[in-house]
Protein backbone atom coordinates (compact mmCIF):
# COMPACT_ATOMS: atom_id res chain seq x y z
CA UNK A 1 0.00 0.00 0.00
CA UNK A 2 3.23 2.10 0.15
CA UNK A 3 3.37 5.46 -1.77
CA UNK A 4 5.35 4.48 -4.72
CA UNK A 5 7.61 7.86 -6.47
CA UNK A 6 9.63 7.30 -9.75
CA UNK A 7 13.15 8.74 -8.50
CA UNK A 8 14.65 9.90 -11.81
CA UNK A 9 18.68 10.20 -12.17
CA UNK A 10 20.49 11.53 -14.28
CA UNK A 11 24.02 9.69 -15.09
CA UNK A 12 23.32 8.10 -11.79
CA UNK A 13 23.29 10.74 -10.14
CA UNK A 14 20.07 12.14 -8.42
CA UNK A 15 18.75 16.07 -9.08
CA UNK A 16 16.85 18.57 -6.84
CA UNK A 17 13.41 17.75 -8.25
CA UNK A 18 13.72 14.20 -7.55
CA UNK A 19 14.61 14.99 -3.67
CA UNK A 20 11.40 17.68 -4.06
CA UNK A 21 9.21 14.49 -5.43
CA UNK A 22 10.54 12.34 -2.02
CA UNK A 23 9.91 15.07 0.31
CA UNK A 24 6.19 15.57 -1.28
CA UNK A 25 5.46 11.90 -1.22
CA UNK A 26 6.41 11.74 2.51
CA UNK A 27 3.69 14.13 3.10
CA UNK A 28 1.40 12.17 1.38
CA UNK A 29 2.65 8.56 3.16
CA UNK A 30 2.53 10.12 6.66
CA UNK A 31 -1.36 11.36 5.70
CA UNK A 32 -1.89 7.74 4.32
CA UNK A 33 -0.34 6.42 7.24
CA UNK A 34 1.98 4.46 5.20
CA UNK A 35 5.44 4.01 3.81
CA UNK A 36 6.92 5.51 0.99
CA UNK A 37 9.16 3.65 -1.73
CA UNK A 38 10.90 4.93 -4.29
CA UNK A 39 11.98 2.63 -7.34
CA UNK A 40 15.24 3.74 -9.44
CA UNK A 41 16.94 2.95 -12.64
CA UNK A 42 20.35 2.61 -12.52
CA UNK A 43 20.98 5.28 -9.72
CA UNK A 44 24.28 5.26 -7.99
CA UNK A 45 23.64 6.56 -4.46
CA UNK A 46 20.40 5.39 -3.77
CA UNK A 47 20.56 6.08 0.69
CA UNK A 48 20.72 9.49 -0.71
CA UNK A 49 16.80 9.17 -0.56
CA UNK A 50 16.69 8.46 2.87
CA UNK A 51 17.43 12.25 4.11
CA UNK A 52 14.04 13.18 1.90
CA UNK A 53 12.20 10.23 3.79
CA UNK A 54 11.95 7.37 2.00
CA UNK A 55 11.63 4.40 3.56
CA UNK A 56 12.69 1.64 0.98
CA UNK A 57 13.98 1.66 -2.48
CA UNK A 58 13.72 -0.77 -5.34
CA UNK A 59 16.70 -0.22 -7.07
CA UNK A 60 16.70 -1.69 -10.43
CA UNK A 61 19.98 -1.73 -12.44
CA UNK A 62 20.03 -3.22 -15.87
CA UNK A 63 22.47 -2.48 -19.15
CA UNK A 64 19.38 -2.81 -20.91
CA UNK A 65 17.87 0.13 -19.23
CA UNK A 66 21.03 2.38 -19.65
CA UNK A 67 19.68 4.83 -21.89
CA UNK A 68 16.20 6.09 -21.03
CA UNK A 69 13.31 4.47 -23.31
CA UNK A 70 9.98 5.40 -21.65
CA UNK A 71 8.02 2.42 -22.66
CA UNK A 72 10.29 0.14 -20.79
CA UNK A 73 11.05 2.41 -18.23
CA UNK A 74 6.97 2.42 -17.19
CA UNK A 75 7.00 -1.20 -17.57
CA UNK A 76 9.45 -1.01 -14.68
CA UNK A 77 7.63 1.38 -12.81
CA UNK A 78 3.84 -0.46 -13.29
CA UNK A 79 5.97 -3.84 -12.20
CA UNK A 80 7.28 -1.91 -8.85
CA UNK A 81 3.57 -0.37 -8.03
CA UNK A 82 2.22 -3.83 -8.35
CA UNK A 83 4.95 -5.04 -6.40
CA UNK A 84 4.49 -2.56 -3.66
CA UNK A 85 0.88 -2.46 -3.80
CA UNK A 86 0.76 1.21 -4.26
CA UNK A 87 -2.30 3.23 -4.99
CA UNK A 88 -0.72 6.21 -5.24
CA UNK A 89 2.41 6.70 -7.69
CA UNK A 90 4.23 10.14 -7.56
CA UNK A 91 6.19 11.68 -10.96
CA UNK A 92 8.36 14.70 -11.08
CA UNK A 93 7.96 17.26 -14.22
CA UNK A 94 10.82 16.41 -16.37
CA UNK A 95 10.60 15.83 -19.78
CA UNK A 96 11.06 11.62 -19.12
CA UNK A 97 9.00 11.54 -16.00
CA UNK A 98 6.17 13.43 -17.66
CA UNK A 99 6.87 10.96 -21.23
CA UNK A 100 6.76 7.92 -18.69
CA UNK A 101 4.14 8.74 -16.64
CA UNK A 102 0.77 8.60 -18.92
CA UNK A 103 1.97 5.18 -20.07
CA UNK A 104 1.92 4.07 -16.83
CA UNK A 105 -1.21 5.60 -16.23
CA UNK A 106 -2.62 3.51 -18.86
CA UNK A 107 -0.98 0.30 -17.26
CA UNK A 108 -2.44 0.60 -14.07
CA UNK A 109 -5.93 1.53 -15.38
CA UNK A 110 -5.41 4.55 -13.09
CA UNK A 111 -6.26 8.49 -13.56
CA UNK A 112 -3.45 11.08 -14.05
CA UNK A 113 -2.98 14.26 -12.89
CA UNK A 114 -0.32 16.93 -13.97
CA UNK A 115 0.85 20.19 -12.91
CA UNK A 116 0.12 19.60 -9.51
CA UNK A 117 1.17 22.56 -7.21
CA UNK A 118 0.10 21.12 -3.73
CA UNK A 119 -0.50 18.44 -1.65
CA UNK A 120 -3.73 16.76 -1.83
CA UNK A 121 -6.55 18.44 -0.53
CA UNK A 122 -7.94 15.41 0.60
CA UNK A 123 -7.07 11.30 -0.21
CA UNK A 124 -10.68 10.45 -0.24
CA UNK A 125 -12.11 11.90 -2.32
CA UNK A 126 -8.47 11.95 -3.74
CA UNK A 127 -9.01 15.79 -4.79
CA UNK A 128 -5.60 17.51 -6.28
CA UNK A 129 -4.71 20.88 -7.10
CA UNK A 130 -3.12 21.39 -10.49
CA UNK A 131 -2.53 24.81 -13.15
CA UNK A 132 -4.50 24.59 -16.30
CA UNK A 133 -5.00 27.39 -19.06
CA UNK A 134 -1.00 28.58 -19.14
CA UNK A 135 -0.53 29.24 -15.17
CA UNK A 136 -3.58 31.43 -15.82
CA UNK A 137 -5.82 29.53 -13.16
CA UNK A 138 -6.31 26.45 -10.99
CA UNK A 139 -8.03 23.57 -11.24
CA UNK A 140 -8.83 20.98 -8.07
CA UNK A 141 -9.30 17.67 -9.84
CA UNK A 142 -10.70 14.65 -9.17
CA UNK A 143 -9.14 11.00 -9.21
CA UNK A 144 -12.13 8.45 -9.03
CA UNK A 145 -9.86 5.36 -10.03
CA UNK A 146 -8.37 2.85 -7.57
CA UNK A 147 -5.12 3.69 -8.13
CA UNK A 148 -3.58 7.58 -8.95
CA UNK A 149 -0.71 8.97 -10.86
CA UNK A 150 0.23 12.76 -10.44
CA UNK A 151 3.46 14.71 -11.49
CA UNK A 152 4.01 17.49 -9.57
CA UNK A 153 5.17 20.69 -10.68
CA UNK A 154 8.75 21.77 -10.36
CA UNK A 155 9.51 24.00 -7.25
CA UNK A 156 5.76 23.96 -6.29
CA UNK A 157 6.98 22.28 -3.26
CA UNK A 158 10.18 22.66 -2.14
CA UNK A 159 12.55 20.45 0.23
CA UNK A 160 11.81 18.91 2.94
CA UNK A 161 14.06 16.68 5.30
CA UNK A 162 12.71 14.03 6.97
CA UNK A 163 15.27 10.88 8.36
CA UNK A 164 13.90 7.79 6.61
CA UNK A 165 16.11 4.23 5.93
CA UNK A 166 15.92 4.30 2.10
CA UNK A 167 16.56 0.19 2.66
CA UNK A 168 17.92 -0.79 -1.03
CA UNK A 169 16.38 -3.49 -2.17
CA UNK A 170 17.18 -5.14 -5.44
CA UNK A 171 14.24 -5.02 -7.91
CA UNK A 172 14.46 -7.32 -11.44
CA UNK A 173 11.43 -6.67 -13.51
CA UNK A 174 10.85 -8.69 -16.30
CA UNK A 175 11.64 -6.34 -19.82
CA UNK A 176 10.06 -8.00 -23.05
CA UNK A 177 11.75 -7.16 -26.38
CA UNK A 178 8.69 -5.14 -26.97
CA UNK A 179 9.74 -2.87 -24.86
CA UNK A 180 12.46 -1.77 -27.05
CA UNK A 181 11.44 -1.07 -30.34
CA UNK A 182 12.85 2.78 -30.05
CA UNK A 183 16.36 2.74 -30.18
CA UNK A 184 18.67 6.08 -29.14
CA UNK A 185 20.95 6.96 -32.44
CA UNK A 186 22.32 10.24 -30.65
CA UNK A 187 21.94 12.47 -28.13
CA UNK A 188 23.30 16.34 -27.75
CA UNK A 189 23.85 17.48 -24.67
CA UNK A 190 24.73 20.86 -23.68
CA UNK A 191 27.53 20.83 -21.44
CA UNK A 192 29.03 22.81 -18.40
CA UNK A 193 26.13 25.25 -18.70
CA UNK A 194 22.78 25.20 -16.27
CA UNK A 195 20.00 23.96 -18.16
CA UNK A 196 16.72 26.23 -18.05
CA UNK A 197 15.03 23.02 -16.93
CA UNK A 198 17.40 23.00 -13.95
CA UNK A 199 17.95 26.40 -13.17
CA UNK A 200 16.88 28.29 -10.10
CA UNK A 201 17.64 31.49 -11.48
CA UNK A 202 16.76 32.28 -15.18
CA UNK A 203 18.32 35.13 -17.24
CA UNK A 204 16.25 35.93 -20.06
CA UNK A 205 17.05 38.46 -22.84
CA UNK A 206 14.65 40.25 -25.57
CA UNK A 207 14.63 42.27 -28.66
CA UNK A 208 15.54 45.25 -26.52
CA UNK A 209 19.00 44.35 -26.43
CA UNK A 210 19.33 44.95 -30.22
CA UNK A 211 21.18 41.97 -31.44
CA UNK A 212 23.13 38.94 -30.69
CA UNK A 213 26.79 40.32 -30.07
CA UNK A 214 25.04 42.22 -27.16
CA UNK A 215 24.45 39.07 -25.68
CA UNK A 216 27.91 38.95 -23.08
CA UNK A 217 26.16 40.92 -20.30
CA UNK A 218 23.36 38.79 -20.18
CA UNK A 219 25.58 35.62 -19.92
CA UNK A 220 27.73 37.25 -17.18
CA UNK A 221 24.69 38.11 -15.04
CA UNK A 222 24.06 34.62 -15.59
CA UNK A 223 27.48 33.74 -14.28
CA UNK A 224 27.25 35.88 -11.28
CA UNK A 225 23.57 34.14 -10.01
CA UNK A 226 24.51 30.22 -11.38
CA UNK A 227 21.60 31.22 -13.63
CA UNK A 228 21.00 29.69 -17.32
CA UNK A 229 20.09 32.02 -20.00
CA UNK A 230 16.81 32.28 -22.10
CA UNK A 231 15.39 34.44 -24.91
CA UNK A 232 12.15 35.36 -25.71
CA UNK A 233 10.35 34.26 -29.35
CA UNK A 234 11.47 36.60 -31.66
CA UNK A 235 15.04 36.76 -30.38
CA UNK A 236 14.90 33.02 -31.64
CA UNK A 237 13.05 33.37 -34.57
CA UNK A 238 15.86 36.40 -35.52
CA UNK A 239 18.18 33.53 -35.04
CA UNK A 240 20.74 35.53 -32.33
CA UNK A 241 19.81 32.82 -29.88
CA UNK A 242 19.81 29.17 -30.54
CA UNK A 243 15.92 27.77 -30.59
CA UNK A 244 16.68 25.56 -27.20
CA UNK A 245 16.67 29.04 -24.98
CA UNK A 246 13.34 30.26 -26.55
CA UNK A 247 11.21 30.23 -23.49
CA UNK A 248 7.21 31.08 -23.90
CA UNK A 249 4.26 29.33 -24.83
CA UNK A 250 5.52 27.18 -27.67
CA UNK A 251 8.77 27.16 -26.30
CA UNK A 252 10.06 26.08 -22.77
CA UNK A 253 8.11 26.17 -19.76
CA UNK A 254 9.96 28.21 -16.97
CA UNK A 255 9.02 27.66 -13.37
CA UNK A 256 12.16 29.03 -11.36
CA UNK A 257 12.53 30.70 -8.18
CA UNK A 258 13.79 33.74 -10.02
CA UNK A 259 12.78 34.97 -13.31
CA UNK A 260 14.83 38.12 -14.78
CA UNK A 261 13.59 39.55 -18.50
CA UNK A 262 15.98 42.24 -20.24
CA UNK A 263 14.31 43.99 -22.70
CA UNK A 264 11.63 41.67 -23.17
CA UNK A 265 8.16 43.36 -23.38
CA UNK A 266 6.01 40.55 -22.15
CA UNK A 267 3.57 39.43 -24.85
CA UNK A 268 1.30 37.45 -23.49
CA UNK A 269 2.63 34.11 -25.49
CA UNK A 270 5.14 34.75 -23.31
CA UNK A 271 4.24 35.39 -19.79
CA UNK A 272 2.08 32.23 -20.41
CA UNK A 273 5.41 30.50 -20.38
CA UNK A 274 7.43 31.82 -17.49
CA UNK A 275 4.17 32.76 -15.23
CA UNK A 276 5.03 29.51 -13.12
CA UNK A 277 8.20 31.51 -11.92
CA UNK A 278 8.17 32.28 -8.46
CA UNK A 279 9.20 35.98 -8.40
CA UNK A 280 9.90 37.57 -11.91
CA UNK A 281 12.07 41.09 -12.45
CA UNK A 282 11.62 42.92 -15.19
CA UNK A 283 14.48 45.83 -16.86
CA UNK A 284 12.91 47.46 -19.37
CA UNK A 285 13.46 51.57 -21.01
CA UNK A 286 9.42 51.48 -21.83
CA UNK A 287 7.44 51.71 -18.48
CA UNK A 288 4.10 51.04 -20.36
CA UNK A 289 6.09 47.35 -21.35
CA UNK A 290 3.08 44.82 -20.20
CA UNK A 291 5.75 42.82 -18.30
CA UNK A 292 5.57 45.21 -15.71
CA UNK A 293 2.11 44.25 -14.85
CA UNK A 294 3.27 40.48 -14.37
CA UNK A 295 6.61 41.46 -12.41
CA UNK A 296 7.42 41.34 -8.91
CA UNK A 297 9.87 44.17 -9.10
CA UNK A 298 11.14 46.32 -12.19
CA UNK A 299 13.80 48.50 -13.13
CA UNK A 300 12.78 51.64 -15.94
CA UNK A 301 15.72 52.88 -17.50
CA UNK A 302 18.70 51.66 -20.36
CA UNK A 303 19.26 47.47 -20.15
CA UNK A 304 22.69 48.40 -21.68
CA UNK A 305 23.64 50.64 -18.61
CA UNK A 306 21.81 48.53 -16.05
CA UNK A 307 22.60 45.06 -16.36
CA UNK A 308 26.44 45.80 -16.07
CA UNK A 309 26.02 47.51 -12.87
CA UNK A 310 23.60 45.10 -11.41
CA UNK A 311 25.97 42.33 -11.98
CA UNK A 312 28.59 44.45 -10.07
CA UNK A 313 26.49 44.79 -7.56
CA UNK A 314 25.77 40.85 -7.47
CA UNK A 315 29.40 40.15 -7.57
CA UNK A 316 29.71 42.31 -4.25
CA UNK A 317 26.75 41.19 -2.53
CA UNK A 318 28.12 36.98 -3.50
CA UNK A 319 31.75 37.90 -2.10
CA UNK A 320 30.31 39.36 1.01
CA UNK A 321 27.21 36.49 1.40
CA UNK A 322 29.74 33.48 0.61
CA UNK B 1 1.20 7.08 -45.52
CA UNK B 2 -1.95 7.25 -43.70
CA UNK B 3 -1.52 10.42 -41.02
CA UNK B 4 -4.53 11.44 -38.60
CA UNK B 5 -4.09 14.83 -36.88
CA UNK B 6 -5.60 15.01 -33.38
CA UNK B 7 -6.96 18.55 -33.32
CA UNK B 8 -7.92 20.55 -29.94
CA UNK B 9 -10.18 22.93 -30.10
CA UNK B 10 -8.59 25.82 -27.35
CA UNK B 11 -9.50 29.09 -26.26
CA UNK B 12 -6.89 31.99 -28.08
CA UNK B 13 -4.22 32.66 -25.68
CA UNK B 14 -5.19 36.15 -25.26
CA UNK B 15 -8.75 34.94 -24.48
CA UNK B 16 -10.01 36.06 -20.71
CA UNK B 17 -10.16 33.25 -18.82
CA UNK B 18 -13.31 32.98 -16.40
CA UNK B 19 -15.48 30.05 -15.21
CA UNK B 20 -19.35 29.75 -14.31
CA UNK B 21 -21.49 27.18 -13.42
CA UNK B 22 -19.90 28.01 -9.77
CA UNK B 23 -16.49 27.98 -10.98
CA UNK B 24 -16.94 24.66 -12.41
CA UNK B 25 -16.53 24.89 -16.22
CA UNK B 26 -14.61 27.09 -18.45
CA UNK B 27 -16.81 30.45 -19.33
CA UNK B 28 -16.30 30.41 -23.12
CA UNK B 29 -18.62 33.26 -23.43
CA UNK B 30 -16.81 35.88 -26.21
CA UNK B 31 -13.56 33.79 -26.28
CA UNK B 32 -12.01 33.01 -29.59
CA UNK B 33 -10.96 29.30 -30.35
CA UNK B 34 -8.25 28.41 -32.58
CA UNK B 35 -6.29 24.81 -33.16
CA UNK B 36 -4.45 24.14 -30.49
CA UNK B 37 -0.62 25.48 -31.13
CA UNK B 38 1.33 22.25 -30.36
CA UNK B 39 -1.54 20.74 -32.72
CA UNK B 40 -0.83 23.27 -35.74
CA UNK B 41 2.92 22.27 -35.93
CA UNK B 42 2.01 18.57 -36.16
CA UNK B 43 -0.70 19.47 -38.51
CA UNK B 44 1.77 21.20 -40.85
CA UNK B 45 4.43 18.78 -40.52
CA UNK B 46 1.39 16.01 -42.00
CA UNK B 47 0.49 18.33 -44.87
CA UNK B 48 3.83 18.52 -45.83
CA UNK B 49 4.29 14.29 -45.84
CA UNK B 50 1.44 14.61 -48.52
CA UNK B 51 3.12 17.19 -50.04
CA UNK B 52 6.49 15.86 -50.38
CA UNK B 53 5.52 12.06 -49.59
CA UNK B 54 2.23 11.57 -50.53
CA UNK B 55 0.07 11.30 -47.77
CA UNK B 56 -4.02 10.65 -46.59
CA UNK B 57 -4.49 13.35 -43.75
CA UNK B 58 -6.80 13.18 -41.23
CA UNK B 59 -7.78 15.60 -38.59
CA UNK B 60 -9.73 14.10 -35.24
CA UNK B 61 -11.48 16.38 -32.53
CA UNK B 62 -13.43 14.81 -29.73
CA UNK B 63 -15.91 17.83 -28.62
CA UNK B 64 -18.64 19.44 -29.44
CA UNK B 65 -20.45 20.98 -33.10
CA UNK B 66 -18.60 24.54 -31.94
CA UNK B 67 -15.24 22.61 -32.88
CA UNK B 68 -16.40 21.95 -36.15
CA UNK B 69 -15.32 25.37 -37.19
CA UNK B 70 -11.60 24.42 -35.65
CA UNK B 71 -11.63 21.18 -38.22
CA UNK B 72 -13.35 23.08 -41.34
CA UNK B 73 -10.38 25.25 -40.35
CA UNK B 74 -7.55 22.67 -40.69
CA UNK B 75 -9.47 21.64 -43.73
CA UNK B 76 -8.72 24.93 -45.60
CA UNK B 77 -5.45 24.25 -43.90
CA UNK B 78 -5.11 20.76 -46.10
CA UNK B 79 -6.03 18.15 -44.24
CA UNK B 80 -8.30 15.76 -47.18
CA UNK B 81 -10.99 14.93 -44.32
CA UNK B 82 -12.03 15.65 -40.38
CA UNK B 83 -14.02 13.30 -37.78
CA UNK B 84 -15.78 15.13 -34.63
CA UNK B 85 -16.17 12.49 -31.92
CA UNK B 86 -19.13 14.06 -30.89
CA UNK B 87 -18.42 14.22 -27.04
CA UNK B 88 -17.63 16.46 -24.18
CA UNK B 89 -13.99 16.21 -23.74
CA UNK B 90 -13.24 16.51 -19.77
CA UNK B 91 -10.69 13.52 -19.10
CA UNK B 92 -7.88 12.65 -21.01
CA UNK B 93 -8.34 8.89 -20.71
CA UNK B 94 -11.67 9.64 -22.31
CA UNK B 95 -10.40 11.59 -25.07
CA UNK B 96 -7.36 8.74 -25.67
CA UNK B 97 -10.24 6.00 -25.70
CA UNK B 98 -12.28 7.77 -28.14
CA UNK B 99 -9.01 8.67 -30.41
CA UNK B 100 -7.79 4.84 -30.25
CA UNK B 101 -11.19 3.50 -31.68
CA UNK B 102 -10.49 5.98 -34.39
CA UNK B 103 -7.23 4.79 -35.08
CA UNK B 104 -8.23 1.62 -35.17
CA UNK B 105 -10.96 1.93 -37.49
CA UNK B 106 -9.16 4.24 -39.81
CA UNK B 107 -5.43 1.75 -39.60
CA UNK B 108 -3.42 5.05 -39.83
CA UNK B 109 0.53 4.65 -39.91
CA UNK B 110 1.34 7.87 -38.09
CA UNK B 111 -0.57 9.81 -35.72
CA UNK B 112 0.10 13.37 -34.40
CA UNK B 113 -1.32 15.27 -31.40
CA UNK B 114 0.38 18.35 -29.52
CA UNK B 115 2.08 17.45 -26.62
CA UNK B 116 -0.05 19.53 -24.36
CA UNK B 117 -3.36 21.61 -24.98
CA UNK B 118 -3.34 24.98 -24.06
CA UNK B 119 -6.36 24.71 -22.33
CA UNK B 120 -6.23 21.69 -19.57
CA UNK B 121 -2.37 21.10 -19.98
CA UNK B 122 -2.62 17.92 -19.19
CA UNK B 123 -0.14 16.69 -21.77
CA UNK B 124 -1.23 13.06 -20.91
CA UNK B 125 -3.46 12.42 -24.52
CA UNK B 126 -0.76 11.17 -27.10
CA UNK B 127 0.90 8.97 -24.16
CA UNK B 128 -2.81 7.40 -23.23
CA UNK B 129 -3.14 6.77 -27.01
CA UNK B 130 0.05 4.77 -27.64
CA UNK B 131 -0.24 2.64 -24.78
CA UNK B 132 -3.96 2.27 -25.52
CA UNK B 133 -3.05 1.19 -29.46
CA UNK B 134 0.63 -0.85 -28.43
CA UNK B 135 2.54 1.76 -30.91
CA UNK B 136 5.56 3.55 -30.61
CA UNK B 137 5.78 7.06 -28.77
CA UNK B 138 7.88 9.79 -29.21
CA UNK B 139 6.66 12.73 -27.23
CA UNK B 140 8.48 16.36 -26.65
CA UNK B 141 8.60 15.01 -31.06
CA UNK B 142 10.80 18.31 -32.79
CA UNK B 143 11.63 17.00 -35.73
CA UNK B 144 10.17 13.95 -37.74
CA UNK B 145 11.09 11.74 -41.14
CA UNK B 146 9.35 8.55 -42.37
CA UNK B 147 10.59 6.84 -44.69
CA UNK B 148 9.06 3.31 -45.68
CA UNK B 149 8.17 2.03 -42.64
CA UNK B 150 10.89 3.41 -40.77
CA UNK B 151 10.93 7.07 -39.13
CA UNK B 152 13.40 9.21 -37.34
CA UNK B 153 12.29 11.29 -34.38
CA UNK B 154 14.19 13.68 -32.55
CA UNK B 155 12.76 14.43 -28.97
CA UNK B 156 13.41 17.54 -26.64
CA UNK B 157 15.49 16.53 -23.34
CA UNK B 158 16.48 18.82 -20.49
CA UNK B 159 19.19 20.28 -21.42
CA UNK B 160 19.68 19.08 -25.68
CA UNK B 161 18.21 16.70 -28.01
CA UNK B 162 18.02 13.28 -28.40
CA UNK B 163 17.29 11.26 -31.75
CA UNK B 164 15.33 8.37 -31.95
CA UNK B 165 15.32 5.81 -34.63
CA UNK B 166 11.58 4.37 -34.91
CA UNK B 167 9.11 2.49 -36.99
CA UNK B 168 5.32 3.02 -38.23
CA UNK B 169 2.53 2.92 -36.44
CA UNK B 170 3.80 5.45 -34.52
CA UNK B 171 2.54 8.22 -32.04
CA UNK B 172 3.94 11.68 -31.80
CA UNK B 173 3.60 14.05 -29.50
CA UNK B 174 4.34 16.83 -31.52
CA UNK B 175 5.46 20.19 -30.33
CA UNK B 176 7.53 23.76 -31.78
CA UNK B 177 10.46 22.48 -34.24
CA UNK B 178 8.17 19.93 -36.22
CA UNK B 179 8.15 22.66 -38.09
CA UNK B 180 9.01 26.33 -37.27
CA UNK B 181 6.54 29.15 -36.55
CA UNK B 182 6.96 30.68 -40.42
CA UNK B 183 5.94 27.13 -42.14
CA UNK B 184 2.39 27.42 -40.45
CA UNK B 185 -0.10 28.36 -43.14
CA UNK B 186 -2.99 30.64 -42.69
CA UNK B 187 -5.99 29.20 -44.90
CA UNK B 188 -6.31 31.00 -48.44
CA UNK B 189 -9.45 31.64 -50.13
CA UNK B 190 -9.24 28.49 -52.29
CA UNK B 191 -8.49 26.28 -49.55
CA UNK B 192 -11.31 27.64 -47.36
CA UNK B 193 -14.12 26.90 -50.36
CA UNK B 194 -12.48 23.03 -51.31
CA UNK B 195 -12.65 22.52 -47.18
CA UNK B 196 -16.62 23.03 -47.67
CA UNK B 197 -16.79 20.34 -49.84
CA UNK B 198 -14.61 18.08 -47.78
CA UNK B 199 -15.83 15.25 -45.39
CA UNK B 200 -16.62 15.92 -42.35
CA UNK B 201 -17.97 12.83 -40.28
CA UNK B 202 -19.63 12.77 -36.57
CA UNK B 203 -19.19 9.82 -34.57
CA UNK B 204 -20.53 8.56 -31.52
CA UNK B 205 -18.19 7.92 -29.10
CA UNK B 206 -17.46 4.84 -27.26
CA UNK B 207 -18.15 3.98 -23.80
CA UNK B 208 -15.31 5.19 -21.76
CA UNK B 209 -14.41 6.12 -18.01
CA UNK B 210 -14.04 9.54 -16.95
CA UNK B 211 -10.70 8.60 -14.96
CA UNK B 212 -10.65 12.10 -13.53
CA UNK B 213 -13.26 15.42 -12.93
CA UNK B 214 -12.44 18.78 -12.81
CA UNK B 215 -14.09 19.47 -9.40
CA UNK B 216 -13.86 23.47 -9.25
CA UNK B 217 -11.32 25.94 -11.32
CA UNK B 218 -10.08 29.22 -9.34
CA UNK B 219 -7.79 32.00 -10.59
CA UNK B 220 -4.71 32.83 -8.61
CA UNK B 221 -5.20 35.87 -6.21
CA UNK B 222 -4.73 39.59 -7.44
CA UNK B 223 -1.40 40.38 -7.89
CA UNK B 224 0.33 42.99 -5.92
CA UNK B 225 1.38 45.54 -7.87
CA UNK B 226 5.02 45.80 -9.18
CA UNK B 227 7.72 47.39 -6.77
CA UNK B 228 9.68 49.49 -9.04
CA UNK B 229 13.34 50.27 -8.06
CA UNK B 230 15.27 53.62 -9.30
CA UNK B 231 17.48 52.36 -12.22
CA UNK B 232 20.08 54.12 -9.90
CA UNK B 233 19.74 52.47 -6.91
CA UNK B 234 20.11 48.94 -7.66
CA UNK B 235 21.56 47.66 -4.06
CA UNK B 236 17.98 48.39 -3.25
CA UNK B 237 17.40 45.65 -5.65
CA UNK B 238 19.95 43.40 -4.41
CA UNK B 239 18.17 44.16 -1.18
CA UNK B 240 15.00 43.15 -2.14
CA UNK B 241 16.09 40.25 -3.55
CA UNK B 242 17.74 38.91 -1.00
CA UNK B 243 15.80 39.90 1.90
CA UNK B 244 11.76 40.13 0.90
CA UNK B 245 12.09 37.96 -1.84
CA UNK B 246 15.13 35.44 -0.46
CA UNK B 247 15.52 34.24 -4.11
CA UNK B 248 19.31 34.98 -3.82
Amino acid sequence: MSILIYAESVEGKFKKTTFELASYAKKIATEAGTTLTAVTVNAEDESALGQYGVDKVLSVKSDKLKAFNAKAYSDVIKQAAEKEGSKIVVFTSTTDSLYTAPLVAVELEAGFASNVVALPESLSPFTVKRTAFSNKAFNITEISTDVKVIAIGKNSFGLEEAQADAAVEEFSPSLNDNDFTISVENVEKVTGKVTIADAEIVVSGGRGLKGPENWGMIEELAGVLGAATACSKPVSDLGWRPHSEHVGQTGKPVASNLYIAVGISGAIQHIAGINASKVKVVINSDPEAPFFKVADYGVVGDAFEIVPKLTEKLKEFKANNS
Amino acid sequence: MKILVCISHVPDTTSKINFTNGDSEFDTNGVQFVINPNDEFGLTRAIWFKEKQGANVTVVNVGGPDAEATLRKALAIGADEAIRVNANPTDGFFVAKQLAEVAKQGNYDLIIAGKESLDYNGGMVPGMLAALLDFDFVNSCISLDVDGDQAKAVREIDGGKETLSTKLPLVIGGQKGLVEEKDLKIPNMRGIMMARQKKLNVMEPVSADNTTKAVKFEKPAPKSAVKLVDADNLDELVNLLHNEAKVI
